[in-house]
């Protein structure tokens, strides 16, 4: 049962939840990070008021959150700025600081870890030791990661701030060099739009917007929180969308940029989860880049899965098996098998085994080691 | 929910904790826990037999289980670990903490998840419809004062957590079991022939700690809000003289912005809750050695207030 998303479609549905109903929807929604989100959206429809008190007190909750960290976000991407500006090129926001700073529809109660930004390639050394200066610092003290990430990736390994612990993800591409897709950052950055009335703050043009977040979903393969993208992919369809020419431009920059596949299965998929309204014209277009019918299929099974909410109550004996195919995937789209191998060699065995042996004698038997376990001590505040 | 534990057979709790689980209603929260550990199910039985459950599906606001990790560990040094619906938010602990892991995982779930209030870390109690706060750094004397209180007729709102409704300025009530450590189980269990206690778990990060049963009146009347009067900060001292020193508003106002778990989370409406709060309350300075006399002194002082 995927009430979630039946209260995204048809936010009006709630209103004839029983309270076990009430007790998964507040379940699925706080797995897929849209607790907050649905707050927004009851308040929009004029129904926040007329939903029973308990599962109220929990959107109600995540809305505060959302909100503290918005508050705090706004006051990081002005530092970032800040400590950019002498580079004299323009800082472009991505994903989720992007649409909060540019006040777009998926901002409201949308969560976001880091602050993404995108510069061009050119200019990165610089903005490294630029926000070094202000605190941020790099985050994979590992000789094989920086290499890794320097090499292979679009961005550079993620910065911490040493005080406040906030994350920023320099990029200088949206994929990796080695991905099987070639967008050009050079074009997209020279169709960005200025988001900021006082301040050189920049963000994608919104078709371009719009392909970053699909190709980050369905090309990255980072299903983490994969509803709550597809909701922002929606978001951005329905606002953007308006203008009955956006289609149009849409498909066309998506072959000129070489993200025809990705926005493919942006529409498709936000068409067949969350109804979003996508003229026909633009789903059955010859300029997009379909796969081949099986493919399709067998595409639809996977994602169909994946991009459910991350709760129990939403797997079959399939999910599992479906986010474990889109991994493999995303990782084969991502490197080529002569690069990759190596790489998750190195991952699954190396470096646990340069971990142990640096660890040996230091903290002995501290370590379960291999097995994935919470990291954190239990808060006792008594 | 009307049903009690202690209405329902012992081994149908068992059951239903082993099973489906069983819906624990504390105040504003209901706690679905399920557990197949037979300390956490005892120590449950005993300390929580007056509160009101239901083992029917429904709304409910904390989704726990407490398990044992499916590892080699289940043999060797047997730990525990506790889940809120599906997520371990912490490393495990030895296995003889099942029962604390209960109680402070639930604290961490509403302080991590209950922003509809404002949370200042605080024992709170009420008598002749006024309430006082008792906010306190560990170690402040905060739990005992807090336990001999609650034996001497106030009713508990609880023992860690003071949840004021931003709306109203009123203080909700969700009391739970008052977690006292080291000396001060003792002196509890001196202080009064009629309190029960679970069991006692040795060698937590605290030292030993046990568990008092809140007076069955306080959860009775846990859905009665009252409004905050008094505020005081207490501190224990050997042999000290019990004294009651006035506090400015202004040191009060820090000290509880200090204190609270989500006083920066909740922004400008944490300040405004926070303002009002101090402007409707007398603020002090506690400090005692007598327990006695430290509940005759709030006795007086709330006999005197209007």
């Amino acid at each position: 049962m995927n009430l979630v998303v039946e209260a995204l479609v048809n936010p009006e549905s709630v209103k004839n939840l029983s309270d076990t109903q009430w007790d998964l929807l507040i379940r699925q929604a706080r797995s897929s990070e849209l607790l907050a989100h649905l707050y927004h959206r009851f308040m929009a429809e004029g129904i926040f008021s007329s939903i029973p008190e308990k599962p109220k007190n929990h959107l109600k909750s995540d809305e505060v959150l959302a909100t503290k960290q918005h508050e705090a976000a706004r006051w990081e991407i002005l530092q970032i700025y800040q400590a950019l500006e002498s580079i004299g090129t323009p800082l472009l926001l991505l994903k989720g600081a992007a649409y909060l700073h540019a006040d777009l529809p998926p901002a409201p109660g949308r969560f976001f870890s880091d602050i993404d930004i995108l510069v061009p390639k050119t200019v990165i050394n610089d903005a490294e030791e630029k926000l070094h200066q202000w605190g941020w610092l790099t985050t994979h003290n590992d000789d094989y990661d920086q290499r890794y990430y320097r090499k292979w990736m679009h961005e550079i390994p993620p910065l911490q701030h040493v005080g406040r612990h906030s994350t920023i993800d320099v990029h200088h591409n949206i994929l990796p060099l080695t991905a099987r897709l070639h967008p050009d950052p050079e074009k997209m950055i020279q169709a960005s739009v200025q988001i900021d009335e006082s301040f050189e703050l920049y963000t994608l043009c919104p078709a371009d917007m719009i392909l970053h977040s699909a190709t980050h979903l369905f090309h990255d393969g980072e299903l983490e929180h994969g509803l709550r993208d597809l909701v922002d992919l929606d978001r951005l369809l329905r606002h953007f969308g308006n203008d009955a020419s956006f289609w149009e431009t849409l498909i066309n920059r998506a072959n000129e940029i070489d993200l025809s596949r990705p926005l493919f299965y942006a529409l498709r998929y936000t068409s067949k989860i969350l109804n979003t309204p996508i003229p026909l014209k633009a789903l059955n277009s010859k300029q997009l880049d379909k796969p081949a019918y099986p493919v399709q299929f067998f595409m639809d099974h996977l994602f169909l899965r994946a991009l459910a909410p991350a709760h129990k109550s939403s797997n079959d004996w399939f999910t599992g098996i479906a986010r474990w195919f889109l991994y493999i995937r995303s990782h084969y789209l991502r490197m080529p098998l002569h690069l990759l191998i190596p790489h998750l060699f190195y991952k699954a065995y190396l470096r646990p085994y340069k971990e142990w042996r640096e660890n040996r004698g230091a903290d002995s038997g501290k370590k379960t080691g291999g097995h994935k376990e919470s990291e954190s001590e239990i808060d006792i505040f008594e | 929910m009307t049903d009690t534990i202690s209405a329902l057979p012992f081994d149908h709790f068992s059951g239903f904790l082993k099973g489906e689980g069983i819906r624990i209603e504390t105040g504003p929260f209901i706690t679905r826990l399920q557990t197949k550990l037979t300390d956490v199910i005892e120590n449950l039985a005993l300390l929580y037999s007056d509160y009101p459950i239901s083992t029917e599906a429904g709304f409910s606001d904390f989704h726990l289980d407490i398990h044992k990790p499916n590892s080699i560990r289940r043999w060797i040094h047997p730990q525990v670990n506790f889940t809120f619906d599906g997520i371990t938010p912490f490393k495990p602990l030895p296995r003889p903490q099942a029962y604390a892991i209960f109680e402070w995982g639930l604290n961490w779930c509403i302080s991590n998840y209950a922003h509809q209030y404002l949370i200042i870390h605080s024992a709170v109690l009420e008598k002749n419809g006024a309430a006082i706060v008792l906010p306190g750094i560990p170690g402040a004397g905060k739990s005992t004062l807090c336990a001999g209180l609650a034996l001497s007729g106030w009713r508990l709102f609880s023992d860690e957590m003071a949840l004021i409704e931003p709306s109203s300025g009123q203080l909700v009530s969700s009391p739970r079991p008052i977690s006292l450590k080291n000396e001060s189980i003792n002196i509890i269990k001196n202080f009064s022939s009629s309190a029960v206690f679970g069991i006692t778990i040795n060698d937590t990060t605290k030292g030993s700690i046990a568990h008092l049963k809140p007076q069955i009146e306080s959860i009775q009347r846990c859905k009665e809000k009252t409004t905050p009067r008094i505020i005081a900060f207490p501190k224990y001292r050997t042999g000290a003289r019990t004294s009651l020193t006035p506090l400015t508003k202004s040191r009060a106002f820090m000290t509880l912005c200090e204190n609270s778990f989500n006083y920066s989370i909740q922004g400008k409406l944490g300040f405004e809750t926070i303002k009002s709060l101090i402007s409707s309350c007398d603020c002090f300075e506690f400090e005692y050695s007598s327990l006695d006399e430290a509940i005759k002194t709030f006795d007086t002082l709330i006999e005197q207030m209007e």
